[in-house]
């Protein structure tokens, strides 16, 4: 229990105590604790009861009211200890990756083909416009865009405007799978009517019907398609409320928190920074296996679809990458892989990564252009 | 009548739960600044049995509301009792009642379907509240809880708004697979549930399994210990290891050494997938057994 050199001079003195609760607040909040006026008025109240005289509760008492979220579980101890005993350390600790990179700005070195940010702004404001459109509206929008666009292949695609239709595609996916009748709240209003069902209720985003998981081949094979489909992946997350996307090559990289960077451009970018120095041959085998592993229980569940992109040249073994596909498919709902290279006309998926994969895929569906990606919308919103 | 802070370990201890000195800080804090308890940790740790704990030691009621993607306030809240109301309609219009009558009927107390959130505030004797796995419901039905939690107050259009009568204890538990809100967090006081150590999860035992002796109490956890340390895709629970020891228990066995076969060939306790089963092979277990017992 409390030894006597742990008790605290005399904590419990009104005006002493507010000022080092506010100073401690402080540092916390330096360090990225998420701390309001409430949390210290109730630290106050703590530092009056009984437990303010023990420095052993004191503890444990304000990391429960102070802490948040695990990383600042984690943390609190030496913060603490820095704060209440004066024991040596640096002030500010390094933050947690997401809140560091918010609001800096870096240099970014952009390994994917260049987008100049005025043209990027454009592709914004276009989005929204379109995302403001009624569904009928920018559906046709969509569809009577020029047809050479449609067909192009998307390796020719560099226009931000053009760039701007893939966006709305994306989003037009995410809108399709919502809506459904509420029967409940259907049911509800006919009471009125004694009992006739004149109002229909559509369920809007209620149930939210899918979370979507993307996994983009970023690897050499792919390189002409990896900007546009990082692109694709940046109006995915965007448009999703749930969507996680991943980036391999020989490594799995979690890149959900770059995309949600509301700047394409810079999301883009912050992407390529994160999927560098990973280049060499495609391990899909031992990326999946990764992702089982390590983020398939978070991010998966019993609405999951799964949507790869890679054009299944795996330098990897064909056994693993089979058992690792099986045991995706035991988790998810549905597994799509898109295939750039199923556009080509006399392409057959003879890479031996694409035949071990086959069996367990649910739409194997080619991805070269923006036609092949809106065929797929119907598919995507009968899951 | 809130409890001083040491003797929530040792009431704990009575009810069959081994807090360890944080928690019971944490326990504590909940009455004194009448704070929820958000709960982490993986699955397994014992995070539900918490608020069970804790219903039980404050001999209050235990009302549960489990999350689940889609879940709505018809769901968690209140709910209006159709069928009945649309028999009323019916009944009353023969009856020839008008329809502003009617409609004060039906809109009343006897046809309103308490659900689990409405039904905490309720209660004359403050409840415990559990959400569980609040991290599966919506980002909607967070930010409503997170208005019931600090208002303790909600609004029916067709009644009023009812305000609670005792203000429950609440806990909620997440397994991570959704960020929570800042809001939601800040709200509650936090406490990071681990595995218990070594001595916390053999006193565990001790006191959920009767016909265990302490000294295979302490071989099982050192074991478990050691398996969750093994590359496997789902560590055991505390909920396991108690079966566990239960199973080994009704076998009489009083030593793990005395019968490695048997200890392996019940490991399907602890491990729940075909994968896992396969890489914790016979071998294995015996060096582990070997190691710890």
């Amino acid at each position: 229990m409390a030894q006597a050199g742990k008790t605290l001079h005399d904590p419990a003195l009104g005006a002493q105590s507010a000022a080092r609760i506010a100073a401690f607040a402080n540092v916390l909040r330096a360090n990225g604790f998420a701390i309001g006026l409430a949390e210290s008025r109730d630290a106050l109240a703590v530092l009056a009861s009984p437990a303010g005289r023990r420095s052993n509760l004191l503890k444990p008492a304000l990391r429960a009211l102070f802490s948040a979220t695990r990383e600042d579980w984690r943390r609190f101890d030496e913060l603490f200890e820095a704060c209440w005993r004066g024991k040596g350390v640096r002030k500010v600790q390094p933050l947690r990756g997401a809140a560091a990179s918010a609001g800096q700005p870096r240099p970014l070195p952009s390994s994917f083909p260049p987008e100049a940010p005025p043209g990027a702004k454009e592709s914004g404001a276009r989005d929204d416009e379109l995302g403001g459109a009624s569904t009928s509206g920018d559906r046709r929008d969509a569809a009577s865009s020029a047809e050479a666009l449609k067909s192009r292949d998307i390796r020719h695609i560099a226009d931000p405007q053009e760039m701007a239709k893939v966006h709305a595609l994306a989003e037009r996916f995410a809108r399709r799978m919502r809506a459904r009748l509420d029967l409940r709240r259907t049911i509800h209003h006919s009471v009125a009517h004694g009992g006739t069902p004149i109002d229909l209720v559509w369920r809007r985003r209620k149930l939210r019907p899918l979370r979507l998981v993307l996994l983009l081949d970023a690897s050499g094979s792919m390189e002409l398609y990896t900007a546009f489909f990082a692109r694709f992946l940046h109006a995915a997350v965007d448009a999703f409320r749930e969507a996680e996307a991943f980036v391999f090559h020989t490594r799995l990289v979690h890149v959900s928190s770059a995309l949600r960077e509301r700047d394409v451009a810079r999301a883009v970018d912050r992407l390529a920074l994160m999927a560098q120095g990973i280049g060499g041959g495609t391990r899909i085998g031992e990326s999946l296996a990764d992702f089982n592993r390590w983020h398939a229980a978070r991010v998966i569940n019993s609405r999951t679809a799964v949507v790869i992109v890679s054009d299944g040249y795996d330098t990897g073994e064909p056994e693993r990458l089979g058992a690792e596909m099986q045991r995706l498919a035991r988790r998810s709902r549905r597994i799509v892989w898109l295939n750039p290279l199923l556009g080509w006309r006399d392409y057959e998926p003879t890479a031996r990564g694409m035949q071990a994969a086959l069996p367990y895929i649910d739409l194997f569906a080619p991805a070269h252009n923006l036609e092949s990606l809106a065929a797929l919308e119907p598919y995507l919103a009968r899951i | 009548m809130p409890l001083a802070r040491e003797d929530i370990a040792s009431r704990l201890a009575e009810v069959g739960y081994i807090a360890d000195r944080d928690l019971a800080t944490a326990l504590w804090m909940m009455d004194f600044l009448k704070r929820p308890l958000l709960l982490e940790g993986q699955a397994g740790v014992g995070k539900t049995e918490v608020a069970k704990a804790l219903a039980a030691l404050y001999d209050a009621e235990l009302i549960r509301l489990q999350c689940y993607e889609g879940l709505d306030q018809n769901a968690a809240l209140y709910e209006w009792n159709y069928q009945r109301q649309l028999l009323a309609i019916k009944a009353r219009e023969g009856a020839g009642e008008t329809a502003e009558r009617i409609e004060e009927q039906i809109f009343s107390e006897k046809y309103l379907l308490e659900r689990p959130l409405l039904a905490a505030i309720r209660r004359a004797e403050a409840p415990v509240l559990l959400v569980d796995e609040v991290d599966r419901a919506d980002e909607e039905f967070e930010a409503f809880l997170l208005e019931l939690l600090s208002e303790y107050q909600v609004s029916i259009p067709e009644l009023g708004t009812i305000s609670a009568v005792t203000i429950p204890r609440v806990v909620l538990t997440s397994n991570n697979t959704r960020e929570l809100s800042d809001a939601l967090r800040r709200r509650c006081l936090y406490h990071y549930v681990d595995f218990p150590d070594v001595e916390r999860e053999a006193a565990i035992i001790l006191a959920r399994t009767p016909g265990v002796a302490s000294s295979l109490a302490a071989q099982i956890a050192r074991l478990v210990a050691a398996i969750r340390k093994e590359d496997l895709r789902k560590a055991p629970g505390v909920a396991e290891t108690l079966d566990w020891a239960a199973t080994l228990a009704g076998l009489a066995i009083e030593d793990l050494r005395q019968s490695p076969e048997i200890v392996h060939d019940t490991l399907i306790c602890l491990l729940k997938t075909h994968e896992d089963r396969a890489r914790l092979t016979r071998e294995t277990t015996q060096r582990l057994i070997g190691k710890v017992a």
